[in-house]
């Protein structure tokens, strides 16, 4: 993934929307303000009424921090605001449904929760018809069986690549690389979304060390097994191989144990009983995978060694795909406007998918990307342009958030 | 691929309901009436958003952005429609594109509230960096290439192809071309032009924007520093060798002239094209740094024209008419016989005139640590002859050691438009 796709990891999560019918505007006048400190999180007021709760956070200690509103178990994070930098100012909006919550900064962003509070917020849920809830049920059920099963067949087909990677199976795990990949690529919103894992699975070298972490995960192991030549470079113009040799038997080892650790972290994460994902994580996650396929994977810049990036391009268009798919009858439900676009987004899928068949297809393999033109990559940019867009206004429908003036 | 049916698209921004129909006219309404007197009156106040800085009327009998005094600055765009495009998904995209481009250039957001005023769960519509600024002069201004028509394979993919202007065909080469198909040619364009950058660049922008998955940017072009004026109201620019540039353009204020180089007139054809023009555009890079080396001397028996006060080097002023007749020491003539003033003017062209409205660039560098510099060259003509006519006389010009062409296109510029219509209707009728 991308140092970007990381960042935006905390929106994924930021709104944990109890489902509201309607959303108002935040409004800015009621603000409750937050003074933020390396040891202190004082939130000035310790109720609210339901709906869109908006902090006003600000930032007096020495580094950088965050805010977060935990559920009344005092676990699960229903809201955070991350990266409030020393002397920062910046509003954080909440969705929060009636109940008990606690709020809590975190300094530096690691570690236990600082100034641990309780947070009431009073009054009525908004009103959610039976079938708008039904529906909303019924996505939410449906992306979290496909999270399950994508985590599921990604478990056996890592340790399957895995050993025979550290067996030396040079060409056995290189046929197997890109279909490794799918189940990952299909769901890699929900995997960014736990933090630290994401990047120890799917790093690319360049935002490794820009980040400072040990490298490792799919892109340390392609490389292995697609080794630079003297006198290539990594994408970002650097020399492939300066600070890079070829792992030893043992390192070999280590990376594909640790690949398999962590991809079972992943797994048993998603099949936890008590994990969930939200009505806007499902939308949010289907535009973050045309993200990337923007991003990373239309500049060649994610399979750098291995070429393979048109199987990620269509994992991520797949994923996106099952994610609209969850919603769209909510999306319908919304009227003729939501029926619009839920007509358009399906053309455009239908669209993008056929453009990136003339390349192969997951089954069968594609081409690898060394071989588009600028042309070929510039009609694809096209057309993912012509999903990403209609695509973007899909949270905004599903919701079923209203306009801020009449129509 | 799935071609959407007709009763599925629904416009993007009617999807919003953030822009009601007819909202854009109504915005600019008192501005549009006035639109026939711009290119004589100029400047008109703001009207909605403008802030009190100059605003040009979007409707009119000519489109803004021609005869309306040169402004300093241009993002230029041209576009390819989408393979999966159709005749009514292509009026769809212009009836979008007038609508924006009649706020935009009344120094609006693209739609009513567009850049914040939006959900907070959607993108806004409005990018939002002219959020502030005014209108700042900004036009803009659209045109057809060959391809819309007929495209490469000869398909008639919009039912156009009987209706093509004849004369709209691609240039052809000329001396000194070293063209870019990447940096050429296209099936719409968009010339916006504004006295603030930004400006010029939120229209290109959001435009773009607009059309993305109906037509995608093939290239575009920034340009500062206007080199030529189009109103005698503006004293003549410089280009990046150093002259004025546009002395003797058209201007204006030159009426029956403007009939005569300027405008397709109703007795020409196609009918569809009346009030509006050919519209050529070429990059040219200008080898400064070669030019830079050459002697005050010759640089003025290239051009003809003296460098300061840019006299015709057979005497008087700027403005006095160069006497190519004229001589001096050895009866050698005062203006050389390849000099660019002689072979550029119409009395060299069979009296072929154009109304050039280019821009200075500077991209960069290149690979040789030479400014990727020149001149985006830019005209308006009745026809595309006389353009044709003119830079086929230029072949001997002495400026061409320090010029090369790299990027060519050509434009049939639709009539004004009217309010509650979009720009070209009459080409679809």
């Amino acid at each position: 993934m991308t140092r970007r796709a990381l960042a935006a990891s905390a929106a994924v999560t930021a709104l944990a929307l109890a489902l509201t019918g309607c959303v108002a505007k935040a409004d800015l006048a009621s603000a409750i303000p937050v003074e933020i400190t390396d040891d202190g999180c004082a939130v000035a007021t310790a109720t609210a009424s339901a709906g869109a709760v908006t902090f006003s956070l600000a930032n007096a200690g020495s580094d950088v921090n965050e805010f977060e509103i935990l559920a009344e178990d005092q676990l699960r994070i229903v809201g955070e605001k991350e990266n409030v930098t020393p002397g920062q100012e910046v509003e954080f909006v909440a969705q929060l449904a009636p109940g008990t919550y606690y709020t809590a900064c975190k300094f530096q962003q690691v570690g236990a929760p600082i100034g641990l509070a309780e947070f009431t917020v009073t009054g009525e849920a908004s009103a959610v018809s039976d079938d708008e809830q039904a529906l909303a049920d019924q996505a939410v059920t449906e992306y979290l069986g496909y999270v399950r099963s994508q985590a599921a067949e990604l478990l056996p087909a890592v340790e399957a690549f895995a050993a025979a990677y550290a067996a030396g199976d040079d060409e056995t795990a290189r046929s197997l690389f890109a279909a490794t990949r799918v189940p990952y690529e299909r769901i890699e919103p929900t995997a960014e979304a736990f933090g630290d894992l994401d990047p120890k699975i799917d790093f690319r070298e360049v935002d490794a060390v820009a980040d400072g972490l040990d490298w490792t995960g799919f892109h340390r192991i392609e490389k292995d097994l697609w080794p630079p030549a003297a006198g290539d470079l990594n994408s970002d113009g650097q020399d492939a191989l300066a600070d890079w040799a070829p792992s030893t038997h043992e390192e070999r080892q280590a990376f594909a144990d640790g690949l398999v650790a962590d991809v079972a972290e992943l797994h048993d994460l998603v099949t936890a009983d008590d994990f969930s994902v939200s009505l806007d994580a499902i939308s949010n996650g289907a535009i973050a995978l045309l993200d990337e396929v923007a991003a990373g994977k239309i500049t060649g810049e994610e399979d750098w060694w291995s070429g393979t990036d048109l199987s990620d391009f269509a994992a991520n268009v797949q994923g996106a795909g099952v994610a609209f798919g969850a919603v769209r009858t909510l999306a319908e439900s919304k009227g003729d406007d939501g029926e619009a676009l839920a007509a358009e987004i399906d053309a455009q899928f239908a669209a993008l998918e056929a453009a990136l068949s003339e390349y192969g297809s997951l089954e069968s393999g594609f081409v690898n990307y060394a071989e588009l033109t600028d042309a070929d990559k510039k009609a694809l940019s096209d057309q993912v342009n012509a999903l990403a867009e209609p695509l973007s206004q899909l949270t905004h429908t599903v919701l079923g958030v209203a306009e801020p003036e009449a129509r | 691929m799935t071609e959407p049916r007709p009763a599925d698209r629904v416009s993007r921004r009617a999807l919003l309901g953030l822009l009601g129909a007819g909202a854009a006219g109504a915005a600019v309404g008192a501005a549009g009436a006035a639109g026939v007197a711009v290119a004589a009156t100029g400047t008109i106040g703001a009207a909605g958003g403008g802030g009190g800085a100059s605003a040009y009327p979007f409707f009119g009998a000519h489109q803004a952005g021609i005869t309306t005094p040169a402004q300093d600055r241009l993002h230029f765009a041209a576009f390819d429609v989408s393979s999966t495009l159709d005749r009514t998904g292509l009026i769809e995209l212009l009836t979008e594109w007038t609508e924006a481009a009649a706020r935009l250039t009344q120094g609006l957001e693209v739609a009513e509230g567009g850049a914040t005023g939006g959900s907070d769960y959607a993108p806004p519509v409005d990018t939002g960096e002219a959020l502030g600024l005014p209108a700042s002069g900004l036009t803009i201004t659209f045109g057809f290439g060959p391809g819309l028509f007929t495209d490469a394979s000869g398909a008639d993919r919009f039912g156009l192809a009987a209706r093509r202007p004849a004369a709209l065909e691609p240039l052809p080469r000329f001396q000194g071309d070293a063209l870019q198909p990447e940096r050429s040619g296209g099936d719409l364009c968009i010339q916006a032009c504004a006295d603030d950058p930004q400006v010029a660049v939120h229209a290109i922008r959001n435009l773009s924007r607009i059309a993305f998955g109906r037509a995608s940017l093939r290239w575009s072009q920034l340009g500062f520093g206007r080199t030529s004026s189009t109103s005698t109201s503006q004293t003549t620019p410089r280009n990046l060798f150093g002259f004025k540039d546009g002395t003797a353009n058209l201007k204006a204020e030159d009426g029956s002239l403007l009939d005569e180089q300027v405008w397709v007139q109703a007795s020409d054809s196609p009918a569809w094209l009346a009030g509006g023009s050919y519209l050529v555009a070429r990059r040219i890079r200008m080898i400064i740094e070669n030019w830079d080396r050459v002697q005050l001397g010759e640089q003025e028996m290239l051009v003809g024209r003296s460098k300061g006060e840019g006299a015709p080097l057979s005497g008087g002023t700027e403005f006095s008419e160069p006497d190519f007749e004229a001589t001096g020491v050895a009866d050698k003539p005062l203006i050389d016989t390849n000099a660019h003033v002689r072979l550029a003017h119409h009395s060299s062209n069979g009296g072929a005139r154009m109304l050039r409205r280019g821009y200075n660039f500077v991209d960069g560098n290149d690979e040789l640590g030479r400014l990727d510099a020149g001149l985006f060259f830019l005209s308006f003509q009745r026809t595309p002859q006389q353009f044709i006519d003119v830079q086929t006389s230029l072949a001997a010009d002495g400026l061409n050691e320090y010029l090369k062409h790299v990027g060519s296109a050509i434009f049939a510029v639709p009539g004004g438009v009217r309010e509650g219509e979009f720009v070209g209707q009459a080409l679809f009728a």
